[in-house]
């Protein structure tokens, strides 16, 4: 947890700040996600719901059928490396540990230090921010989930498609829930760029000399 | 001077396979845009190939997944008059002008495969058939859906009627448009499946599939075949006009 551990942060620079079981799923869901993302905004395109379609080039498939093919292969990726995640997430304390400590009694004693970490990285620690951020956009990928069965069969999966709120209105959940898992790709990419060292930490597991440097400045 | 060979026709059976393999593939070539090569880090273009060969085995491992879920006693949800899309959409892989007219009255419904009865059947006879109506939901492989009713035989009774061969695996149709598709013998055999005689529009309207539909409420509507001349049943997978050029087989609801 952040409050315990500025001092400790800079004993070991060569620890593990990304587990290898992180490292692995998070890859393999990157690629994932953007592929469910692309082919999905092709099927969007061959039935819109609103007034407009997403350029093809940001699509995946060329047509229909070939959006479609990826949708439903790659959908078996992401649910078993999700699934995986999750697991591990939950049996390991990696939830705990990194995210679950959203609350507001930890944000409110822990509030100067959370002001002056608010947009740290590259630690290993998840700030305030990326925490909000990870379990609002696990939980999006949950309800992408079921809101894709609901449409995939709406009949053998009856009581999840009468939970969406029937066939139709699971149309717009599982399209909502795409908007923002894009949003999310989006910042969570742009803040990746952004800050120097965090891609490469992600493959390696460990902190990058300048990511050293910059803690030890602080 | 030599003799001349006279020159034979160029002729393109040897290659026949060959080219019906391409057009089979086509679709995921097509599918292979720049977004695609660029999430296949590693790959190159020659990799295509795999990459089709992969999609291709993954649909026919979903086709085995939709065939486990399907529960032969699950009925889809049916709605009320008042819940009834109007119009219903026309969807066909044409345009509607071209829908074809058949002409009822000299209408024979042909017969083959794993059939008894082979006889060809009239649409008087069809209406012999214990006949009923249900208000579902059609779904599209595009993602739009609509609220129908339809009516006519249930599918189960017209097979046992025929004397079909229950144990075979598929049940196929040919149609009036030249379009043609095929179903699992489980998905024939539910109590929604129905030979459809009573369309949806207003009395005299063709479009929807006169003189004879089989409508099947637990799969998408592209299995849902129109015009229907010839139902035939077989243990060989006939496939079908959607389904050849890539869209998933079962694609059940």
């Amino acid at each position: 947890m952040l409050q315990k551990t500025p001092s400790n942060r800079t004993i070991n620079h060569r620890r593990i700040i990304h587990p290898l079981f992180v490292r692995i799923t998070h890859w393999i869901n990157a690629y994932a996600a953007i592929a469910m993302l692309m082919s999905g905004m092709r099927i969007y395109n061959a039935s819109p719901l609103f007034e407009f379609k997403f350029p093809a080039e940001l699509t995946l498939g060329g047509w229909l059928a070939g959006a479609l093919s990826w949708h439903f292969a790659v959908m078996w990726l992401l649910v078993i490396n999700g699934i995986a995640y999750l697991l591990y997430g939950i049996f390991s304390g990696h939830f705990i540990r990194k995210m679950l400590n959203i609350g507001a009694i930890s944000a409110y004693r822990n509030i100067k230090l959370e002001m002056k970490y608010l947009l740290l990285h590259g630690t290993g620690e998840y700030n305030v921010i990326q925490r909000l951020l990870y379990v609002l956009v696990i939980w999006d990928v949950v309800l992408l989930f079921f809101s894709g069965l609901a449409l995939w069969k709406p009949v053998q999966f009856q009581r999840i498609a009468d939970f969406m709120g029937g066939y139709e209105q699971a149309r717009y959940i599982h399209f909502y829930g795409m908007v923002i898992l894009g949003l999310f790709i989006l910042i969570h990419v742009s803040i990746a760029f952004a800050v120097k060292g965090t891609i490469k930490s992600m493959f390696t597991g460990r902190l990058t000399k300048s990511q050293i440097a910059k803690l030890e400045r602080n | 001077m030599s003799i001349e060979k006279k020159p034979t026709a160029p002729s393109l059976e040897p290659f026949k396979k060959k080219l019906e393999v391409i057009q089979r593939r086509s679709f995921l070539k097509k599918s292979l845009s720049i977004g695609a090569l660029s999430l296949l880090s590693g790959c190159t273009l020659k990799d295509e190939d795999a990459v089709d060969k992969i999609l291709w085995a993954m649909s026919q491992w979903n086709d085995r997944v939709q065939s486990f879920l399907f529960s032969p006693d699950k009925l889809a949800k049916t709605y009320t008059e008042a819940e009834i899309t109007n119009p219903f959409p026309f969807n066909a892989y044409y345009e509607e002008i071209f829908a074809p007219i058949v002409d009822g009255e000299n209408y024979r419904l042909a017969l083959s495969g794993k059939i008894e009865d082979k006889k060809s059947r009239s649409l008087e006879d069809l209406r012999l058939l214990p006949q009923i109506s249900q208000i579902t939901r059609h779904v599209c492989v595009e993602g739009w859906s609509a609220v129908g009713k339809w009516g006519g035989v249930p599918f189960h009774l017209f097979l046992q009627y025929i004397g079909a061969d229950i144990t075979a695996k598929y049940v196929g149709f040919q149609c009036a448009d030249k379009y043609w598709t095929s179903i699992d013998m489980q998905t024939a055999l539910h109590p929604q499946t129905l030979l459809v005689l009573d369309f949806p529009g207003k009395s005299g309207e063709t479009k929807y599939g006169f003189p004879l539909k089989v409508r099947i409420p637990t799969k998408l509507g592209f299995k849902n075949p129109k015009f229907v001349t010839e139902i035939f049943v077989t243990n060989d997978n006939p496939g079908g006009y959607w389904e050849k050029q890539g869209y998933n087989w079962f694609s059940g609801s």
